[in-house]
C-alpha cells in the first residue's frame, strides 16, 4: 500500500469543491492543494504502484522514478505559482480547468502504462482548451476549436499507435520503445511530437496560446509541451530523428519570432525554439543530453511562465497585445519590467540565471557527441532567443516609442507570482547543484568555467550590438505570419467552399431534375398504369367473365329435360356425323 | 531601487551613459575571452578568442535578415485580416 496520495488525484478531485467556495476561503483552498501536491511529490518513494489488470492488460497507474519525480516537482511548483497569479479571478471556471489540467499532466508523468497515459493525455487537451474558450470572443473561440481539433486528432493517432504497439509487443507498459520502430511506434511518436509542437505539427501552439486568457496562457506555456518532452525522454531517448527535428525547431521558432507582432505569440514561438533544445537533447540520448533536456525543461517551465506572466500583466493592464500598439510602459510598470527581464535573462542563458546552467548542458552534450553542426545551430538559436525575448519584446513593449498608455502595476498577487518565478530562475542559476541532484542520471558538468562564461557573454552581448545597429529593421509590423495552421485554416475554408458551392449545387441540380423531370414522369407513368389497369386489364377480365356468364345462360336453355328433344338432337347428330363421314371419306 | 535601474535603461537623459557602458562591456568581454584558459576546447572555433562575439553578431544579423526576407519576399507575412 502506498503511504502517499497520487498528486494527480489531489488536483482532479481537489478541483471539485472550488465552485462551492467563495472569498478568502477559496483563495486559501486554491493555495493549499498545490502546496499539498508539492509535499506529496517530495515525499514519494521510487517504485511501481497501483498495478492492476484491465481487459487482460497490465495496468500500472503510478510509476515513480527520478525522471517522473523531477517533472512532477516542477509541475507542482508551477501549479502553485500559476494559482497565485490567477488568485484575483472572480469566477471559479478557470481555476477548475487549471487544476484538472495540472492533475492530468501529473497523471501522464506518473503513468506506468499507455492506457493510463492516454486517459490523462486527453484530459489535458480538454482542460486546457477551456482556458482558451474562457477568453470569449470570436477569435478565441475559433482558436479554441482549432486547438481541440488538432489535439483530438493527435490523440486518435496516439491511441492508434498504442493499440498497434500493444498488439505487436503484447504489453502496454510505458517505457522505452521495444522491438524497433514499427508502425505503432511511429504513430505514438507522432502523437508525442504533436504535443511537443515539433514543426510541422507546431501551429496549434502559436495559434491558441496568444488567444487564451491572461492567466490561462501561463498554465498552458508550462504543461502540454513539457509533458510531451517527458514522454519523449521516457520512450524515445537516442532516436536520431529527434536530434534534427529539435535542432530545426530551435531555429524555426526564432525565425518566426522576428516576424511576430503579438507579444504572447512571439513568446509562444520561443516555446517552440526552447523545446527544440530538449527534443534535440533527447535525440542525442546520452546521459548528459537527457539530463540537459530534463533540466532545461525544469528551468524553461519557470522562466517561460515568468515571461508569459509579464506579457500577461501588460495585456491585463493595457488591454493591448500588439507590439505596434505598446511602448513606454517602463515608467508606470517598473516592477513588471524588472521581473520580466529576469525571465528574459534566464531564457537567454545569461550567467547566474537558470538557462545558463541547463541550456548549456544540452549544447555541451551535443559537443561531446561530436555533433558540430548541432552545436553551431543551437548557439545561433541562443542568439535569436536573446534578440527577441531579451531585447526586441521588452524594447517595444516597455521602452521604445511612448504611446502614453494609461498603465499601472498589475494586482499584487500577479507580482508575487512573478516574484516567486524570478527567485527560482536566479536560484537555479546560482545554485545549479540543487537542480542537478534531481536529474535522472549523475551529473558531471560544470557550467561556470571561464571559457563558457566569456563565450556566452560574447554571443549574447554581440547579439545586443547587432540589435542596436539594426534596430529599425526589427520594428514590429502589423501583420500575421503564415505557419502550418494555414493548411487547416485555409483547408477548412476550401472544404466549406466545396460543401457550399459544388456539392450543394450538385445536390440542388439533382433535386431539381427529380422535381421537374423525374417526378412528373413517375406520376404520369403511374396514372397511365392505373388507366391501363382500369380500362384494359379490368375490361378484359370483366368481358371474359360476362361472356362466360352469357354462354352459360344459353347452354342452360338447351337443357329442357324433355326426352323427345334429346332424341331429336341425337338423330340430328347421327345424320350430321354420317354426312361429315361421307364427305370426309370421299 | 528597481525603478531607478529601469529608468536608467529607459530615460533619454541616460542615453549617452548607457551607450558608453554598453561599449565598455563589449570591449571587456572580448578582452576576457583572450584571457580565459582554453585547454578543454573541443572544436577549432572554440580555440579562437573572440569567436563567440563574432558568431553572436553574425547570428543576430543573419536571423534578422533571413527572417525578414522570408516574411516579405517569400510571403510569410500577411495582412492582419488574412484569415477573416
Amino acid at each position: 500500500m502506498t503511504d502517499f496520495i497520487h498528486p494527480a488525484l489531489l488536483f482532479v478531485l481537489g478541483a471539485l469543491p472550488i465552485p462551492f467556495l467563495g472569498g478568502s476561503i477559496r483563495k486559501a483552498y486554491l493555495l493549499l492543494i498545490p502546496a499539498l501536491a508539492i509535499l506529496a511529490v517530495v515525499t514519494m518513494q521510487p517504485g511501481n504502484y497501483g498495478a492492476a489488470a484491465f481487459l487482460g492488460q497490465q495496468i500500472q497507474v503510478l510509476k515513480v522514478d527520478k525522471l517522473s519525480s523531477v517533472f512532477a516537482t516542477v509541475f507542482t511548483i508551477m501549479a502553485l505559482i500559476g494559482t497565485v497569479y490567477a488568485l484575483h479571478l472572480p469566477r471559479p471556471g478557470q481555476h477548475v480547468a487549471a487544476f484538472v489540467y495540472v492533475g492530468s499532466a501529473l497523471g501522464v508523468v506518473f503513468a506506468g502504462d499507455y492506457l493510463t497515459l492516454y486517459l490523462f493525455w486527453e484530459g489535458m487537451a480538454f482542460a486546457s482548451a477551456y482556458l482558451v474558450f474562457a477568453q470569449g470572443g470570436r477569435q478565441a473561440i475559433s482558436a479554441g476549436f482549432r486547438y481541440l481539433m488538432v489535439h483530438i486528432t493527435g490523440g486518435v493517432v496516439l491511441l492508434g499507435g498504442i493499440i498497434l504497439y500493444g498488439l505487436s509487443t503484447g504489453s502496454l507498459l510505458f517505457g522505452p520503445i521495444e522491438g524497433g520502430m514499427g508502425a505503432g511506434a511511429y504513430l505514438i511518436l507522432a502523437g508525442f511530437l504533436l504535443n511537443a509542437a515539433v514543426p510541422p505539427l507546431n501551429a496549434w501552439l502559436t495559434d491558441a496560446y496568444p488567444e487564451a486568457t491572461v492567466t490561462g496562457a501561463v498554465f498552458m506555456s508550462a504543461f502540454t509541451t513539457k509533458t510531451a518532452v517527458y514522454v519523449l525522454a521516457r520512450a524515445f531517448p537516442g532516436t536520431e530523428l529527434l536530434v534534427w527535428l529539435g535542432t530545426a525547431m530551435a531555429l524555426y521558432g526564432v525565425i518566426y519570432a522576428v516576424l511576430e507582432n503579438d507579444c504572447r505569440r512571439l513568446l509562444a514561438y520561443h516555446i517552440v525554439s526552447q523545446v527544440g533544445y530538449m527534443v534535440a537533447g533527447i535525440g542525442i540520448g546520452t546521459e548528459m543530453a537527457v539530463n540537459g533536456a530534463t533540466s532545461h525543461a525544469f528551468a524553461h517551465i519557470l522562466y517561460k511562465a515568468l515571461l508569459f506572466m509579464g506579457a500577461g500583466a501588460v495585456i491585463y493592464v493595457t488591454g493591448r497585445r500588439k507590439l505596434t500598439e505598446l511602448g513606454g510602459l517602463y515608467k508606470t510598470m517598473p516592477l513588471t519590467v524588472a521581473l520580466y527581464m529576469v525571465g528574459a535573462f534566464a531564457i537567454s542563458a545569461f550567467p547566474f540565471f537558470s538557462g545558463f546552467v541547463t541550456k548549456s548542458m544540452v549544447i555541451a552534450a551535443a559537443g561531446q557527441d561530436h555533433r558540430a553542426l548541432v552545436v553551431l545551430a543551437l548557439t545561433m538559436a541562443s542568439s535569436g532567443t536573446f534578440l527577441h525575448t531579451g531585447l526586441k519584446l521588452p524594447y517595444y513593449m516597455f521602452f521604445g516609442t511612448d504611446r502614453k498608455l494609461e498603465a499601472r502595476e498589475p494586482p499584487r498577487n500577479m507580482l508575487v507570482a512573478m516574484g516567486m518565478a524570478a527567485v527560482l530562475c536566479i536560484a537555479i542559476g546560482v545554485f545549479p547543484q540543487q537542480l542537478y541532484a534531481l536529474l535522472p542520471y549523475p551529473v558531471d558538468f560544470e557550467p561556470y568555467t571561464g571559457l563558457h562564461v566569456t563565450e556566452s557573454l560574447g554571443v549574447l552581448m554581440f547579439t545586443a550590438f547587432g540589435f542596436v545597429l539594426f534596430l529599425r529593421a526589427l520594428d514590429p509590423e502589423n501583420t500575421v505570419s503564415i505557419d502550418t495552421d494555414w493548411f487547416y485554416r485555409k483547408g477548412a475554408r476550401v472544404f466549406m467552399w466545396f460543401a457550399e458551392r459544388p456539392l450543394a449545387r450538385y445536390e440542388k441540380a439533382v433535386s431539381d431534375v427529380s422535381e421537374t423531370a423525374a417526378l412528373p414522369l413517375l406520376y404520369g407513368a403511374a396514372r397511365a398504369g392505373l388507366q391501363i389497369d382500369l380500362t384494359g386489364v379490368d375490361a378484359v377480365v370483366n368481358g371474359v367473365a360476362r361472356s362466360i356468364l352469357r354462354g352459360g345462360g344459353r347452354l342452360r336453355r338447351l337443357q329442357t329435360g324433355i326426352v323427345t328433344h334429346y332424341v331429336l338432337a341425337m338423330i340430328v347428330g347421327v345424320i350430321a356425323a354420317t354426312a361429315i363421314f361421307a364427305v370426309a371419306w370421299r | 531601487m528597481i525603478k531607478r535601474v529601469v529608468d536608467f535603461f529607459g530615460a533619454e537623459e541616460y542615453a549617452h551613459q548607457r551607450r558608453r557602458l554598453f561599449y565598455l562591456a563589449l570591449v571587456l568581454i572580448v578582452i576576457a575571452d583572450f584571457l580565459v584558459p582554453r585547454e578543454h576546447a573541443e572544436y577549432l572555433w572554440e580555440r579562437l578568442p573572440g569567436w563567440s562575439a563574432l558568431y553572436g553578431f553574425g547570428s543576430c544579423v543573419l536571423l534578422i535578415f533571413v527572417s525578414k526576407f522570408l516574411g516579405h519576399r517569400a510571403g510569410l507575412m500577411r495582412r492582419v485580416d488574412y484569415y477573416d
